[in-house]
Parts: structure tokens; C-alpha cells; sequence
């Protein structure tokens, strides 16, 4: 093809390699090309070329009614999708303007936790496995499995979930999602505790990630990063608590921050973030008791009253009342009213702010939507953090980034 | 600082360059002229009061009903001080899209540049390497502008009556 590789002088006169760590590779995570400058085995510059994945999200976008989009964003961080859902739901009501009730941001809390465990075990486990340590991330995959079970019970699909609608879930969660989510809680800890005890003190695996890939807290709040890779660079901002949503004020939860920026930060950092995402869920089911012992009829509440016209009715109705058949076909075929206006909205995501730009004009559809993606933006630094490093280190710098290729190419 | 105290700040610094000053759904939004982006983001990043120095996100929108304006590009913004946002809106014509790159400013504005430059086909004028970044660089148009369709008209190999479609797809 037309597009040629642009080989350094220094390369052509032996000074350097050029080598690509290319598209397929098995420690690239995803499809994520570097074409870099070796002096031995030395990373001299990198030049990452990304956009293999890239599905043309946000033209789609402008063609599909507001429900239609949810799929969509499944798609973006598909370790966590259930947060990407959440988020962009959370959007839309808060350009509608529409109240949900607390039972509802609790059960919404509840499956944002529970995906960003499954996301942080992901990215914890592969930091092992670039190390060469395979047994971790075969062992927590189990834990990942009770998760995937969880959501299938609550929306039926496992990975890209489309779970809940504006204003709410499409049905009140099943005992059996409750009991699973329970069993997890409870079998859980003993299982991160295992893992922790086989990566977090091992010798090997402190001397691989110590002081590899690291980034000082200016440069990583120039490059605009957010997440967990900002957190283990010293900086405390997490968008649960500065611009907190789905009455992430009513928990009581710490933010881990880190020093240096490093593998072995980031690896620190997600592990704690697990176990406040653990404590986080259990206040959660706690909060959703107590508000069904004070009204009983709670039990029933999974969808915020006033967000009637853009929620589904129930089956019966639908087959039995005229204006419920009518509200039903208006609403699937994407004739829900959603005034004009601007928003601009972010959730904490596995990887940092997710951020939902949206334009609306009145239409059917947005007029623009904008995907703020955190992997994105931060991948932007890789080449200033591997420069000067062996590429071994390179490799576990990539992964502990925890770059999802859907996220990063929209 | 509220956001009608930032944007009086604002104004009073950039007298009679601001327009649609608006806030509406805990963010202000605020167009200025293309040619002071630099020079109002710098002004964000330096003030004390307000330290607007992380860049949340760069985008743009095409409009191709304003003549003359019909890119919009759009920053946010956010003060981790005030634990504010702030949207900064300029317009630029289809016909020569020139804006000042703020990535010597910001460097996580590099890439964000140059996904706007790919999908709008905004000029940023300074940018240290603007080549497409998601799209094939061989691509030679710009696929977000409303002109463009969603679906590739120039593509031979997907026979459309199989997909349930006519052939025209608009």
C-alpha cells in the first residue's frame, strides 16, 4: 500500500533497529501496532499506529434512535460495558432532567462495581501474564465467570451487556441475581486474597514492574489522563466523587493513590480498587434492605416513574392496552421526544472518565455524540514512558495501561 | 468561584470577543473568536483563581447550515481546583478550517487534534505531526461531515440486495 514505513537515518545506517512490535501479537492486548527504535535492546522512540478497530461509533450514532445506541456503547470498553450503558443512560436522563429513585441508583451501583471488579481483574492478571505468570489469570477468571452469571441473570447477555433503560433496569432483578451476588461476595475475598498473595510480595514480579513505565503526576495531568493510571501517579481524582452520579454520595469509600506512576503503582493501586468496589457493593445491598424494610412496596421499584415515555411497559399491558401497544411500537421504532440541548457527562469507567458528549436538536437522533475516551487520551503518553526502556518492559508497560482496543478506537 | 463568576472573569479579560455565554446542566459554555483559542486557554491555565489546566476534551461538530461557520470546534475543560467544567466553542469555516493547536499547551491535545482532523477535517495550524489517526491515510475526505454518508458509496464488494436493501442507502 501507499502508506510507507518512515525509517529513521539512524536505522539506515545501523545505528538502530527498527522493529514492529506488530498488529498480532500476543502481548499486545488488542490491536495496537508500535514501530519502534532499538539501539540493542533499548527503546530509542516508538510510533504507535492505532485505528485497527475503529467502527465508526460516532457516525452511527447520528443515524439511531437514542436505544439504539446503548449496543453501541457496549462496544467501547467491552471488559466493563455495563459502566459504559450506565453512563451514557445517565446521560440522557440528566439532559431529560428525569429524577431515579434510590433503589435504582443502589442496583445501578451494585453492576458498576461488579463490572470494574471484572475490568481490574482483566487488567491485573495480564500484568502477570506479560511477566510470565499465567497461573493468576487463570484463577481469577473463575471470579470473572460469577460476574458474568450475575449479569445474566439481571439482562441476560454476559460481555456487552445493553443492561437497563432511561430511568432505570427493564426488570426488577431476580432473587436468583441476588443470591449469586451474594455467593460472590462471599467467595470472593478468600479468592482475591490468593492472587494477591501470589503477584503482590513476589520477588520476581516486584522487580519486573518497580520503577518500569512510570510517569510523574504533571506529565500525566498534561496528557490528560484519568483513572487508575492517574491515581497511581499521585492525583486524586476519581469522577465518583468529584461529580459524583447515581448517588455515588451516599458511599463510603477511599481512593487509592500511588506514588510513582509505575507497573507496580498501577497494579497496587486496581487491586485496592477491587476491594473498595467489594466493600462498595456490600453498603450497596445493605442501603437497598433498609429502604425495603421501611416501605415494602420498594421491592417493586426498578424503573423511575416519570421516565414512563421512555421506558418500556410491561408485556401484559402491551397486548391488552391500546395505549401501552401504542407507547411500545413508538418507542422501539425511536419516536421518543428528547428536547434540544448540549450535555456534557462523564462516568468513572475501568480506565478513567468516560465522558458522553451529546447534541441533540429534537430529533430522533443526536445530532453529535461524542465518546471522551480515557484510552485514548492516555495511550497519547506511551511512547514518552517506554522511551529509554527494555522492551520487556515495554510490553508490561502496555499492559498495565490496561488499553482496550474498542475503547481507545471507538 | 461559580461559573457566572468565571465567565464574568472572562469577560472582563477578553472584553467583547465572547459570545453565547450559557449555563445549562452544570457546565458553562462560551464561544470565542478562533483566532484567541490560544490565547483564552492560556489565560484559563495561568489564571490562579480558576486553573483550567487539565483538558478534558477536544472535539467538533460541523453545522452545515451557518455559512461561513460551519465546523464548530470544542474544548472542554476542567479546573481539578474548583472541580469545574467549562466548554470553549469556536467556529471556523468549511472552506479554510485554520485553528492554533493547543497541544504545546496540552500534550494530550496532540491526538485529540488529530482525530478531529481526520473525522472534520479542522487545520490545526502548528501541530507537530497531523496525519490521520482511526482512518486509512489514504482516505481523502473527511467522514463526520454531514455531507458524508454513513455508508460507503463507493464501495464495490457488498452486494446490498443480500443485506435487505435496495442498493441506495442514504
Amino acid at each position: 500500500m501507499s502508506a510507507h514505513i518512515h525509517l529513521d537515518e539512524a536505522s539506515i545506517q545501523k545505528q538502530t533497529t527498527t522493529l514492529n512490535l506488530g498488529p498480532t501479537h500476543p502481548a499486545t492486548h488488542g490491536v495496537f501496532q508500535n514501530i519502534l527504535e532499538m539501539d540493542g535492546e533499548r527503546i530509542v522512540s516508538a510510533v504507535p499506529t492505532v485505528g485497527y478497530i475503529h467502527r465508526a461509533f460516532e457516525k452511527i450514532a447520528e443515524r439511531r434512535p437514542y436505544y439504539q445506541i446503548t449496543p453501541l456503547t457496549d462496544r467501547l470498553n467491552y471488559c466493563s460495558s455495563p459502566i459504559n450503558n450506565m453512563g451514557w443512560h445517565i446521560t440522557v436522563e440528566r439532559l431529560l432532567g428525569i429524577k431515579i429513585p434510590k433503589r435504582v441508583d443502589y442496583l445501578r451501583v451494585i453492576i458498576m462495581e461488579l463490572s470494574r471488579i471484572a475490568d481490574h481483574l482483566v487488567c491485573n492478571s495480564v500484568i502477570g501474564v506479560d511477566t510470565g505468570a499465567l497461573t493468576s489469570f487463570v484463577y481469577v477468571f473463575e471470579f470473572r465467570e460469577h460476574i458474568y452469571e450475575i449479569f445474566e441473570a439481571v439482562c441476560g447477555s454476559r460481555l456487552t451487556t445493553n443492561i437497563g433503560r432511561f430511568g432505570g433496569f427493564e426488570r426488577n432483578f431476580p432473587q436468583e441475581a441476588f443470591d449469586k451476588i451474594n455467593k460472590f461476595l462471599e467467595a470472593f475475598p478468600r479468592g482475591m486474597k490468593e492472587f494477591e498473595s501470589l503477584l503482590t510480595r513476589n520477588r520476581i514480579f516486584m522487580e519486573r514492574t518497580m520503577g518500569v513505565g512510570g510517569i510523574s503526576a504533571e506529565r500525566a495531568l498534561n496528557y490528560s489522563f484519568t483513572g487508575p493510571n492517574l491515581r497511581a501517579a499521585g492525583v486524586d481524582y476519581d469522577v465518583r466523587v468529584a461529580q459524583p452520579y447515581s448517588s455515588y454520595e451516599d458511599f463510603d469509600f477511599q481512593i487509592p493513590v500511588g506514588t510513582t506512576g509505575d507497573v507496580y503503582d498501577r497494579f497496587l493501586v486496581r487491586n485496592q480498587e477491587i476491594w473498595e468496589s467489594l466493600s462498595i457493593i456490600k453498603q450497596a445491598l445493605e442501603k437497598i434492605a433498609a429502604l425495603e424494610a421501611a416501605d415494602p412496596s420498594q421491592k417493586e421499584v426498578f424503573y423511575a416513574p416519570e421516565a414512563d415515555k421512555y421506558h418500556l411497559p410491561p408485556k401484559e399491558d402491551v397486548y391488552t392496552k391500546m395505549e401501552a401497544l401504542i407507547f411500545h411500537f413508538k418507542m422501539v421504532m425511536g419516536e421518543i421526544e428528547v428536547l434540544p440541548g448540549e450535555i456534557y457527562s462523564a462516568v468513572e469507567g475501568g480506565n478513567g472518565e468516560v465522558g458522553y458528549y451529546l447534541i441533540s436538536d429534537g430529533g430522533r437522533t443526536p445530532y453529535r455524540l461524542h465518546f471522551r475516551r480515557p484510552c485514548f487520551i492516555y495511550y497519547q503518553a506511551y511512547p514518552e514512558i517506554i522511551q529509554g526502556s527494555l522492551l520487556s518492559d515495554a510490553v508490561v508497560t502496555m499492559s498495565s495501561l490496561n488499553l482496550i482496543a474498542g475503547e481507545l478506537d471507538a | 468561584m461559580t461559573h457566572e463568576q468565571i465567565i464574568e472573569t472572562l469577560e472582563a479579560a477578553f472584553a467583547g470577543q465572547l459570545s453565547d455565554c450559557d449555563t445549562a446542566h452544570g457546565i458553562s459554555s462560551i464561544t470565542i473568536p478562533a483566532a484567541a483559542n490560544l490565547k483564552v486557554l492560556q489565560f484559563l491555565y495561568d489564571s490562579e483563581d480558576m486553573q483550567f489546566r487539565f483538558l478534558t476534551d477536544l472535539t467538533a461538530v460541523h453545522y452545515p447550515n451557518r455559512t461561513n461557520e460551519e465546523l464548530c470546534v470544542v474544548y472542554h475543560l476542567h479546573s481539578l481546583y474548583l472541580n469545574k467544567r467549562l466548554r470553549l466553542k469556536l467556529y471556523v469555516p468549511v472552506a479554510a478550517p485554520k485553528v492554533f493547536t493547543a497541544s504545546k499547551l496540552f500534550s494530550g491535545a496532540n491526538w485529540m487534534e488529530r482525530e478531529t482532523f481526520d473525522f472534520f477535517g479542522v487545520d490545526f495550524v502548528g501541530h507537530p505531526n497531523l496525519k490521520r489517526i482511526l482512518n486509512v491515510d489514504e482516505m481523502d475526505y473527511f467522514p463526520m461531515r454531514k455531507e458524508y454518508p454513513m455508508e460507503d458509496p463507493t464501495r464495490i464488494d457488498k452486494d446490498d440486495e443480500m443485506f435487505g436493501r435496495g442498493g441506495t442507502i442514504c
